[in-house]
């Protein structure tokens, strides 16, 4: 009979020697299998005088579970050998850029207006918009700008036909709106108007929202906390707001909005011409007579309007210096906005 | 409009500094525009006698004057033509401190030899005093002037123009009259009282007046004034209150009528007397009149043109401006004032549509006082023969139909729910009547009041309420927080927010952009010849002179403006209206458009270079297509447009209705463009885009999913639209998914052929499919392709 601690370590530096974990599992087959050399060992006990089996079964049975241990002990490192081998290999250079689309973003005007919007909307207005190509009823008369009024010449206005005009402010929206539905009415008009002028400070074309709240027994004090209140949303800021009496046709009374300098604090700086005070709004009561020309009741009901010019608020906001920058659409001035 | 303060503070003064009062007057709603000081800095100026004056032994035209500053007499060598004795003129004495011209630092007068003869000080001119930028002589002060006043307080010269920036409702405040009623409200100030006196009429000549058109005309005062000397100059007190409102002193006659014109809001013009003939007659222009106006320009007139006119032709154009023929020259003797009141209807506007604006239509168009015309024509008389001498004859007064004084109710309890305070009755009647408004009656609760006549915006009870709320100060007003009944709104589902799609655009790689409305008309032409637009009669150049009919041509526009910067690699897009003309009727169309440009992806470290495709672009496309959870209503279909290539192009329909296109820029338009990447656009209608099916969930089927791949060669001409569509109406109604995953043509099929490769899926809600099932759909899928493609089956 064969000595099995010399066959426990001839397997063991077999299985030492073993590098992957095919050639381990032949040398199990071999040493440990059905036909295996320790197995046959055991086998071959029974030729043995009875009083030394215990002694020598016992011999053969600790190389068995010694070689099992060493073959599961080679298994794992090599499992762990061959997993460190890959992630070795499989090691890349992290801070290489990602593989992506370009980045997207929306026009400084299209976030202002959003902006806008939602600060109202949470107010529970409605946003309304119409057509850019208006009638002269819609764009002046219902307005109470009748046609030789001295306020037209305030609008300069580009003409389609005699009869027809771009529309010179959003407030025709409103006309429509209040044509076609019963008040209370609480909207705002964001959208494109026209004028025909053009210069540092202008451009033909440009972008207003125009707000409109008509309800039972509103008042001036009213249209002065949302425009405080609105000013105050949207530019994150409790600056001072002040009202000055103006004059829109279609407001009674009607006032101009200046808001305390957001680039100055309102110390006096280059954006505020130095007075501290920036000119941001128009607002006032609603002119009775444009209640009564689309037909709503006044002696039950009144209301206020606003109205703001997008390209300003997001001058302001974003430090945008040039007005013509905003049509010229360069993709490295818009992309600054995403 | 420009005026000086000084001159305000005649009429009314109150404790205000400047700036306060420029404060106040914007807090009110009379916006201060800018103000600046009237004179330069300037000191130790006094008011200078000249004594004598020697020619100077040296120089031919510096002459030796002898001048007292009221104390001491001084040696001063002078250049000036106008030098003489007796001459009242600005003395700069030594150790004076003047600025000579606007960009001069201050200097120091010092004594000094001017050709070896001492001079102690100097002379000055308006110039060097900064009120004229030119001026060639000394400056010669009025004989009552205090020798050794300092100037600065004998020429008032401590004082500010102020520019206004009226609302066109506020004509009221175009004199100084108007102002300082204003000012003495804001102040709570008693304003000096119109008081003129009359002038002497001292003949009898009168020139015939008569209104023809009653309406436009309501009142038309003449006064005939014999003898003036045009030769007379006015004086300095008169220039310089002109002056500091911002008119140029011309002549004694123009200065009267300008000089109250700025007082009290009241145009006047000057006739030479010897050239009108018969009578004035105001009316309106005939047809194809003609008119030389007094700035060189013949107009050509049109019924709505309001004239002045004498027995044979026209000689003013209504409150806007006078006539040539007739104007005031060195030779006029006699002259004819006018001191009218036109309708603002008659005028307004009338300017403009000749292209000019003038003082005088300012302030017609706004509304002149229509009680102010006597006044202001006695004003005029009497100044124009204090300056020029002449005698003047009794006024001609003719009335066409005059407004009907207004009066307005006005509810003391409307005050509290329009403006959220408590006025007390007396702060409404002290206010409204410091602005001239009249008390017909009150009852305790309402007061009806009357309008003046100088408020044309005054007419209904809001109307007064602004003014009480304006001089009580818009930020002494109240404001409350938020307004009005809070309640939840629904917001429908079956509408996809223009955000959320420009959202996806933006996820997609998208830069929005915004473009002009208006483009070039061979622009639009070139790229959408078929499609009217509407134009502009006024646009505010060539280059934007129609209403665009796409949004594309605005895209290429930024694309070039970008490749032209370097910038290769474009995704943008933009949403808007779109305007055609549809015999007569403007469509007015919400629109989404997008175009690409350069690479697939931006340069990276390792992807490829692939440029962009047709495909990239449509991937695109059917994911906004897709957001409205009904991405089969829509089909491309192979179409031609002139901006596109024909071969690359298609509609894009939705059940069957065009709803947009998509394509690559046609070669030709891009060479001519000087386009030079490649250039892919669509553009597609924004409201179906918006439309939103509700999802509608079902259960999962439990039972295993079955696949096939099917290949088939077929003509390469057919659309695998079509190919996809029949198979789908083979396939039975299981069928969860088909795809095309492979198309090839090249070396190893037929030159005019092409292999597709078609995948489907099966999975039935109940059973699993058996391969008999599966294989009869396949026979009747194939027999299909068969029947229409002629199509053959590849292994």
């Amino acid at each position: 009979m064969a000595d099995p601690n010399s066959l426990l370590a001839e397997a063991l530096q077999a299985i030492e020697d073993s590098s992957d974990e095919k050639s381990l599992e032949s040398l199990r087959v071999h040493y440990l299998g059905k036909k295996g050399t320790l197995t046959a060992l055991l086998k071959s006990l029974g030729q043995l005088a009875a009083e030394e089996r215990p002694a020598a079964g016992e011999l053969i049975n600790i190389a068995k579970h010694e070689v099992q241990k060493a073959i599961e002990a080679r298994k794992s490192s090599l499992v762990e050998e061959s997993l460190n081998a890959q992630l070795s290999s499989e090691t890349i250079d992290v801070t290489l850029p990602g593989r992506r689309q370009s980045q997207g973003g929306l026009h400084p005007i299209t976030i202002t207006i959003d902006r806008i919007t939602s600060i109202f909307e949470t107010s529970g207005y409605d946003v309304a918009e119409g057509p850019e190509i208006e009638d002269n009823y819609h764009n002046f008369e219902a307005l109470n700008i009748p046609s030789h009024h001295p306020a037209r010449a305030m609008h300069d206005t580009f003409y389609v036909s005699p009869g027809t005009v771009l529309r010179t402010h959003t407030s025709p929206v409103q006309v429509r709106v209040m044509e076609g539905g019963k008040p209370p009415f609480r909207m705002i008009c964001p959208g494109r108007v026209y004028r025909c002028d053009s210069d540092l400070t202008h451009t033909p074309m440009f972008h207003q929202v125009e707000g409109l709240l008509i309800d039972e027994n509103v008042s001036f004090a009213d249209l002065k906390g949302t425009v405080i209140d609105f000013l105050h949303a949207y530019f994150e800021e409790d600056m001072p707001v002040r009202f000055r009496p103006s004059y829109f046709p279609f407001t009674e009374p009607s006032a101009e909005v200046d808001m305390g300098c957001v680039s100055c604090a309102g110390k006096g700086c280059r954006i505020c011409g130095n007075t501290g005070w920036l000119e941001v709004m128009g607002c006032g009561m609603v002119h009775p007579r444009v209640l009564e020309m689309s037909n709503i009741d006044t002696t039950k009901y009144n209301g206020f309007a606003f109205g703001m010019g997008v390209e300003r608020l997001a001058m302001l906001r974003y430090g945008v210096g040039d007005l013509r920058t905003y049509f010229e659409n360069d993709l490295r001035f818009l992309q600054q906005f995403n | 409009m420009i005026f000086s303060e000084q001159w305000l503070r005649e009429w009314v003064s109150p404790e205000l500094e400047t700036q306060q009062l420029i404060d106040e007057l914007t807090m009110a709603g009379l916006e201060v525009d800018g103000s600046m000081p009237v004179a330069r800095q300037c000191s130790g100026i006094v008011v200078g006698l000249v004594e004598s004056v020697e020619p100077h032994p040296d120089a031919d035209k510096l002459s030796l004057c002898s001048v007292s500053d009221g104390e001491e007499s001084f040696q001063v060598v002078c250049g000036a033509p106008n030098v003489r004795a007796g001459l009242k003129v600005p003395f700069a004495k030594l150790g004076a401190q003047i600025i000579e011209s606007a960009d001069a630092k201050p200097f120091k007068i010092k004594k000094a030899k001017i050709r070896g003869i001492e001079s102690n000080g100097m002379l000055c001119s308006s110039e060097e005093l900064g009120l004229e930028e030119n001026s060639d002589g000394l400056l010669e002060l009025h004989e009552n002037a205090n020798v050794g006043e300092d100037i600065r307080s004998s020429l008032k010269l401590d004082d500010t123009s102020i520019e206004l920036d009226l609302t066109p409702n506020r004509g009221d405040c175009l004199g100084m009259i108007g102002l300082a009623r204003e000012v003495g409200v804001i102040a709570r100030k008693d304003v000096m009282p119109l008081d003129f006196p009359d002038p002497i009429e001292s003949i009898s000549d009168e020139f015939e007046v008569r209104i023809t058109a009653k309406d436009a005309c309501p009142r038309y005062l003449g006064r005939v004034i014999r003898n003036i000397n045009l030769n007379s100059e006015s004086p300095l007190w008169m220039k310089e209150k002109l002056r500091r409102s911002g008119l140029r002193s011309i002549d004694p006659v123009v200065d009267v009528t300008n000089y109250v014109l700025m007082e009290l809001g009241q145009p006047m013009h000057a006739f030479d007397l010897a050239k009108l003939e018969g009578y004035i007659d105001v009316r309106f222009a005939k047809q194809n009149e003609k008119l030389e106006l007094l700035d060189g320009k013949e107009v050509e007139l049109t019924p709505e043109t309001l004239l002045i006119t004498d027995a044979s032709k026209p000689v003013a154009m209504a409150g806007i401006m006078g006539g040539m023929a007739t104007a005031v020259s060195d030779q006029t003797q006699h002259v004819f004032l006018e001191c009218a009141f036109f309708a603002p209807l008659a005028v307004a506007g009338k300017a403009r549509t000749f292209g000019m604006h003038t003082d005088a239509s300012h302030r017609y168009e706004r509304g002149v006082d229509y009680q102010l015309q006597r006044t202001a024509m006695n004003r005029a008389t009497q100044l124009l023969l204090d300056i020029c001498g002449g005698e003047a004859g009794p006024i001609t007064e003719a009335i066409g139909n005059l407004p009907t004084p207004i009066v307005v109710s006005l509810k003391h309890s409307s005050i509290s729910s329009l403006l959220g305070i408590q006025m007390e009755q007396e702060e409404v009647r002290d206010i409204l009547g410091r602005l001239g408004f009249g008390f017909v009656d009150d009852d305790g609760e309402v007061f009806n009041v009357s309008v003046p006549s100088y408020r044309f915006d005054v007419s209904i009870e809001a109307d007064l309420i602004e003014e009480l709320a304006r001089i009580y100060g818009y930020n002494n007003l109240p404001q409350t927080g938020g307004l009005g009944n809070q309640s939840l709104r629904s917001k429908p589902e079956s509408h996809t927010e223009l955000s959320q799609i420009r959202q996806q655009l933006v996820a997609l790689g998208y830069q929005e952009v915004v473009t002009y409305s208006f483009i070039e008309p061979s622009l639009a032409d070139t790229l959408f010849p078929d499609q009217p637009g509407v134009s502009l009669q006024n646009p505010i150049s060539a280059d934007m002179a129609v209403m665009r009919t796409s949004i594309l041509p605005g895209l290429i526009t930024t694309l070039k403006y970008n490749e032209n910067r370097q910038i290769e690699r474009i995704r943008i897009f933009e949403s808007g209206l779109v305007f055609q003309d549809s015999g007569g009727e403007i469509t007015q169309t919400a629109m989404l458009a997008g175009l690409v440009s350069g690479n697939k992806m931006p340069i990276n470290w390792n992807n490829n270079k692939d440029l962009s495709d047709f495909y990239d672009l449509k991937g695109d496309v059917e994911l906004l297509l897709a957001m409205g959870l009904e991405a089969d209503r829509y089909t491309f279909v192979a179409a031609d447009y002139a901006c596109f290539h024909s071969g690359q192009c298609a509609r894009i329909e939705r059940d069957g209705a065009l709803v947009g296109h998509i394509g690559a820029l046609h070669p030709a338009m891009q060479r001519k463009m000087g386009i030079t990447g490649n250039c892919y656009m669509f553009e597609v209608e924004l409201a179906p885009l918006q439309e939103r099916r509700l999802p509608v969930a079902s259960g999962l089927s439990k039972f295993p999913e079955v696949s096939r791949d099917l290949a088939i060669l077929i003509e390469r001409s057919y659309a695998s639209a079509d190919v996809l569509a029949n198979v789908r109406a083979n396939a039975g109604e299981h069928l969860t998914d088909l795809r095309i995953f492979d198309v090839y043509q090249g070396d190893a099929v037929a030159k005019d052929k092409k292999s597709i490769a078609l995948g489907l899926t099966w999975q039935h809600p109940s059973r699993t499919l058996s391969e008999d099932d599966i294989n009869k759909i396949i026979s009747k899928c194939v027999k299909g392709l068969q029947d229409v493609f002629n199509a053959n089956l590849r292994n």
